[in-house]
């Protein structure tokens, strides 16, 4: 099979040698991990195919990852198997400006992809998430990502327009609108079956192309913290700062280092207008709408300093990442539970229950997906990647929270295998033997990322 | 000297996040070994796990794993960019793992070749001694010991660049000398780990250096600036500050030179030792002058560094020296560096490519804005 | 530890300056003298809710009697909330002294500038004019007179000593403030509170004086009009107004003749912003900027960094060039001081 391999992808981007197969065995959280036999790094969609049509001669998984990124062990081969690295199908195909789209490949990073625009489209940007930046643009988008523009326009997986996928028998395919016009602007108004490849975490195939939604990007851009001390005005603050439409990105952070943090819930408003009187104005509504709680001394603004506001106006922000230094030990994972915004305090309380009994390092990031139609609550935990005892802590507080998190309605995003085993235990009859079913008529040979929402 | 850091308490601190694979604005892959492989051992953070599972005896050394280690040519783009607070300690962890790899006699064949042609001939291609007889003017207690370095003393792109220099110093009336059988000061030996040899040289430079009362060394060669500066603790000018002050201060009289210039930095001057605004004002008053989109702290590195301008584990079609050539073809018509390693390197690239583009060393230009 | 104040001055005053002069309270001298009174006898009064803690008439009385820190401590005893409590209460956690800052104290020498807690002026003080003088900072030299703002005396006090011992174990006698406020704290707080200050003080500006005094070769007079934002704390040693007027006279800069400046001056606005009284900010820092832009100067000249960046943007838009006093005397020696905060 290497030698099969070698004549698709060419002898320089195929390992089956022990240093790749020991990187590509893990991602930077918690799961254990689990070796594939090759490491493959396609150029094309031909390549691509090539590889899962071999994958299915063969009878062996394949995985395809980005940025491994996602920290819930998703791009580990669960069953061995083919990981089939996407980052050298890099190139941008096409930016649309006046639809506002562009099509990638499935490997450009979402950093490339905003240095692109920055330089070439200045008035588009992406809606970048919070991802170091090799993550790339389409994993995110497939697994139901957020970022800066979320709380406008939802999950970055509703900002899809169209794709082109391997399915796990080889076929190629294209869905959304680009399967009927030369234009990739739209899902609708055809059958969407867009919907059989997002949130499978690649278990219905390997999207090769995206066509993704670009928005306006403003010359002017400012950020705001609300600080309270009591958890159940949060819902109330985020509402209402909703409700003006003034605002770009919500996002809500509260953690006990530094210590001056500890006890307060900070949310963070992220305003953009294309002139600064539009800015002044946005803000002023802004802060009109929380004058109630001002008056009643109970929140009010922090000032920020010229340099706290340049780290929380970068994009992505790399701040967050650094959380993995918290124990000085270079982990961290979360579990990102989305639920309805109302349910902060309870989430909130949640949290601070689990981290309290078990006595773990923690930090709770929140961002605001819709206008407040529902919320990305993450809950994280630090760990020392060197002692086991302290990853075993980490793993258990997830654990936890997962479970947590269903028993208050809420559903684990991007949920570890685990995690997606207790999803699927609340979920619908009918629901799974669909799942169950699309996967059976998708791939026939279960070569595509097994493992994963497997209905037993 | 360099300090050999203890990297089983920074390993396990990288989180493989790949901020460091970037430049500032993240337009491309900037690790020059990852660019080229694309797979993830080849940057920072895979070789941070890497070493950390060699460390553990989770995986055994091979050559592969000794060709990953030293396909990093230590251009210090991890270290810039690493959004962590060991960043500056990067380079250093991968030199230290490659030390104890070197001690337990774990190297990969051609940089085993590298260190003996080294040890035994004070080059690592194996040459004759005497490489600077040609320039005919031995050190005599001169304001200026001048060492050439390596690459400008065998290579024949280099050592053109090197009489370009040593017809300015004319010029100006700079007072300087060569030895005619320098040998190598050895800061690829100790950047590729072999401590050992490099003290070996060290100590044989001293001693000469002692024996002949230098006190002031002039190089063209940034890896040289960098073991002199940093690590033998020497008075040393590096060529384009030397040329910059002499160009300041009226010294040399230079007119202009046609077609746009760009520059590229050389990581041991740039990312390394901190030079950066010399050459820039020197070609911007030469000539017309255009930043490639990463410049500076943002370089991208020639794939040279560490020994691999001799390894040449950073070549072929996808090679760093290649995608830096076409980046400069689009932003001028003259690619200006300052190091002998990157000239060769580049200027090889270009053929490779071929391309329209000139590659010079900054002495070059100022020779030709001088006669202009 | 209590404050040196006699309510019978009150009782007895022929002035009322205190509030009469007040640019924010528009209180007629009868009605000044009934608040005062209350405030004299610890009863509340209006002005604890209606102050906004400008410093102003710890300058305007005439008696030193201490009114603005009587002010804050009557807020404090009747609860006066002037920020959002989270605020508030979150300033007293950030600038409390940790391990870490106890742990950066070093013995530097006799002389020391202290910094206070502006780590963004590191490179705007390395400068010929600071040669020779070690920097120290951080939150364990820090005055915290800035919780005057906050109704929040009781941490001010707390803190104090422990500033002062903190001062000497870096083994200076005589220490240079770069900032009014901690100069402040050593010569009218401390006196106010009784408090020993084992060391010598030295306000900048008169530093700034005396080093330019004994290098007068080294200046090119700028010849400059400028605009100078006199802040809150600066009212706690009006003394040092008149050596600003020499060292301007030095630099060859001419302080122009405004309406907020000198007895005058008016807020930056910063602190309404965290009280979360937006319109009262607007309305100062607008009046403050237009007039510097009517005078005709070409700087905007601060000392205090909180001063620079309130207003920096906004004076810059209105066509002024901001900057700080001893950048100021920066380029007047031929220096080229880099913006503070900025890489
Ligand atoms: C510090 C930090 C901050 C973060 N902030 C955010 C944030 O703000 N918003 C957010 O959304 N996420 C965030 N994340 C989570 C995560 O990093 C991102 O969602 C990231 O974009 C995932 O992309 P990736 O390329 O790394 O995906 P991977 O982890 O490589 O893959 C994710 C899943 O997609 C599948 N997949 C990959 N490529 C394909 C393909 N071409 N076709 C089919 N399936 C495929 C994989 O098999 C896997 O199941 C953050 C992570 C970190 C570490
Ligand atoms: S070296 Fe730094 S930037 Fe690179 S992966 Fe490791 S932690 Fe991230
Ligand atoms: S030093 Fe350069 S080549 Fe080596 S890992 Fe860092 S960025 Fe890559
Ligand atoms: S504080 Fe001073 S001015 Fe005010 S009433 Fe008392 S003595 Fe008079
Ligand atoms: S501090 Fe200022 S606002 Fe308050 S009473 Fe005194 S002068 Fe008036």
């Amino acid at each position: 099979m290497y030698e099969e391999l070698k004549a698709i992808v060419g002898e320089e981007f195929v390992s089956k040698e022990p240093e790749e197969l020991y990187i590509y065995s893990s991602d930077p959280g918690t799961m254990p991990p689990v070796k594939p036999d090759y490491v493959v790094m396609p150029k094309t969609t031909e390549e691509v195919q090539k590889i899962v049509l071999l994958a299915n001669k063969h009878k062996v998984p394949v995985v395809p990852m980005g940025g491994a990124l996602s920290l819930s062990g998703l791009v580990r081969p669960l069953r061995g198997g083919i990981v089939v690295d996407m980052k050298r199908m890099d190139r941008i195909i096409e930016v649309n400006e006046k639809a506002r789209y562009a099509v990638i490949e499935a490997g450009v990073s979402e950093g490339r992809l905003k240095a692109y625009l920055d330089k070439k489209y200045p008035s588009l940007r992406i809606s970048t998430p919070d991802a170091p930046p090799i993550a790339t643009v389409t994993a995110n988008a497939l697994i139901h990502g957020s970022g800066r523009l979320s709380q406008i326009y939802g999950f970055h997986s509703e900002m899809i327009t169209g794709m082109e996928v391997v399915l796990p028998t080889g076929e190629i395919c294209r869905v959304g609108s680009c399967s009927v016009s030369p234009y990739w602007f739209s899902r609708s108004p055809l059958p969407d079956l867009a919907g059989l490849f997002i949130g499978w975490f690649g278990r219905t195939g390997i999207v090769t192309k995206l066509g993704i939604k670009l928005f306006p990007k403003h010359r002017y851009r400012d950020v705001m913290i609300f600080v309270t001390e009591n958890p159940s005005y949060v819902s109330d603050v985020i509402w209402r700062v909703a409700h003006t439409e003034m605002a770009e990105d919500i996002t809500v952070w509260a953690q006990p280092r530094p210590e001056w943090a500890e006890g307060f819930q900070h949310t963070t408003i992220y305003v953009t207008a294309d002139s600064e009187e539009e800015l002044e104005f946005k803000k002023k509504i802004i802060r009109n709408a929380l004058m109630d709680y001002i008056k009643q001394k109970e929140g009010g603004f922090l000032y920020l300093t010229p340099g706290m506001k340049a780290m929380f106006l970068q994009e992505p922000m790399s701040q967050l990442v650094r959380f993995a230094d918290v124990r000085r030990g270079g982990g961290f994972e979360y579990v990102g539970a989305i639920l309805p915004v109302d349910l902060f305090d309870v989430a909130y309380q949640k949290g601070l229950e689990i981290v309290e009994r078990l006595g773990i390092d923690w930090a709770f990031s929140i961002r605001i997906i819709g206008r407040s139609h529902c919320m990305m609550f993450a809950y994280a935990y630090p760990f020392n990647r060197a002692d086991e005892e302290d990853v075993e802590r980490a793993r258990k507080a997830l654990h936890e929270t997962n479970k947590a998190v269903l028993e208050m309605g809420g559903i684990p995003w991007k949920a570890e295998a685990p995690a997606q085993q207790l999803i699927l235990e609340s979920m619908d009859e009918g629901a799974k033997r669909l799942i169950k079913s699309v996967i059976e008529m998708l791939d026939p040979n279960g070569v595509m990322n097994p493992g994963n929402w497997e209905v037993k | 000297m360099l300090e050999k850091v203890n990297y089983a308490e920074i390993v396990h601190r990288c989180f493989r996040c790949g901020y460091c694979k970037f430049p500032s604005d993240y337009s491309e892959i900037n690790c020059p070994s990852y660019a080229k492989y694309r797979f993830e051992t080849y940057f920072s953070g895979g070789r941070m796990w890497l070493i950390r599972a060699w460390m553990n005896n989770e995986i055994e050394w091979s050559e592969h794993l000794g060709e990953i280690m030293y396909s990093c040519s230590t251009c210090r783009n991890c270290v810039e960019h690493c959004v962590f607070k060991f960043n500056e300690q990067l380079v250093d962890v991968f030199i230290a793992a490659r030390s104890d790899m070197v001690e337990r006699g774990l190297v990969p064949k051609k940089v085993g070749e590298f260190f003996n042609n080294l040890a035994k001939f004070g080059n690592p291609w194996g040459y004759a001694a005497k490489r600077l007889e040609w320039v005919g003017r031995d050190y005599a207690n001169n304001e200026f010991l001048l060492h050439a370095g390596c690459v400008a003393a065998y290579d024949d792109r280099a050592k053109k660049s090197l009489k370009a220099l040593l017809e300015l110093l004319d010029v100006a009336g700079v007072d300087y000398g060569v030895f005619s059988d320098e040998i190598c000061e050895g800061n690829e030996a100790v950047i590729m780990g072999e401590f050992g040899l490099f003290e070996q040289l060290m100590e044989q430079n001293r001693k000469r250096f002692e024996e002949r009362g230098v006190k002031k060394v002039l190089t063209p060669d940034p890896h040289a600036f960098n073991a002199f500066r940093n690590y033998y603790g020497l008075d040393v000018v590096h060529h384009t500050q030397l040329l910059w002050n002499l160009v300041n201060d009226g010294e040399l009289k230079v007119g202009k030179v046609e077609g746009k210039l760009t520059y590229h930095d050389p990581c041991f001057l740039g990312r390394w030792n901190g030079v950066y605004k010399e050459p820039r004002k020197l070609l911007s008053r030469i000539g017309s002058f255009y930043e490639m989109p990463r410049n500076r702290k943002d370089s991208f590195c020639c794939g040279g560094g560490s020994g691999n301008f001799y390894t040449d584990y950073l070549g072929g079609k996808d090679s760093p020296a290649r995608m830096r050539v076409k980046e400069a073809a689009e932003t001028a018509e003259i690619l200006v560096t300052s190091c002998p390693v990157c000239l060769m390197m580049l200027d090889n690239a270009v053929s490779d490519e071929g391309l329209e583009l000139d590659v010079r060393d900054i002495s070059e230009v100022v020779l030709e804005a001088l006669k202009s | 530890m209590n404050l040196k104040f006699d309510p019978d001055r009150c009782f007895n005053c022929d002035s009322y300056a205190c509030l009469t002069k007040c640019q924010y309270l528009n209180y007629d001298f009868e009605s000044a003298r009934e608040e005062r009174i209350k405030i004299a006898k610890g009863e509340y009064s209006k002005v604890l809710e209606e102050c906004k803690t400008c410093y102003s008439c710890e300058e305007y009385c005439p008696y030193g009697n201490h009114p603005f820190y009587r002010i804050v401590e009557l807020q404090e005893e009747y609860g006066i909330n002037l920020a959002p409590k989270p605020i508030s209460k979150q300033l007293v956690k950030m600038y409390a002294t940790k391990e870490k800052d106890l742990a950066a104290i070093r013995e530097v020498g006799s002389k020391a500038l202290s910094l206070c807690l502006f780590p963004d002026l590191r490179d705007n003080v390395k400068s010929k004019l600071f040669e020779g003088l070690p920097v120290i900072m951080g939150r364990q030299i820090f005055c915290n007179l800035v919780y005057l703002h906050f109704a929040n005396m009781s941490v001010i006090k707390e803190r104090a000593r422990q500033t002062i011992e903190n001062i000497k174990k870096y083994g200076v006698d005589e220490l240079v403030c770069f900032h009014d406020e901690c100069y402040g704290f050593f010569n009218s707080y401390a006196k106010a509170y009784g408090i020993e200050v084992p060391f010598k003080t030295v306000h900048l500006y008169e530093y700034l004086y005396n080093w330019l005094k004994e290098n007068e070769d080294k200046i090119r007079k700028l010849n400059v009009k400028v605009a100078y934002q006199r802040n809150c704390s600066n009212r706690l040693s009006p003394e040092t107004d008149r050596i600003l007027d020499k060292v301007f006279e030095l630099i060859g800069a001419e302080r122009v003749e405004r309406e907020y400046d000198r007895e005058n001056g008016i807020c930056c606005g910063a602190v309404f912003q965290m009280w979360g009284e937006y319109e009262l900010a607007e309305e100062v820092q607008k009046k403050n900027v237009e007039d510097m832009a009517k005078s005709g100067a070409r700087f905007a000249v601060f000392n205090c960094p909180m001063c620079y960046v309130a207003l920096a943007e906004r004076t810059a838009k209105a066509g002024l060039m901001p900057i700080l006093v001893s950048d100021l005397c920066r380029l007047a020696i031929g220096e080229m001081p880099k913006l503070p905060g900025r890489d």
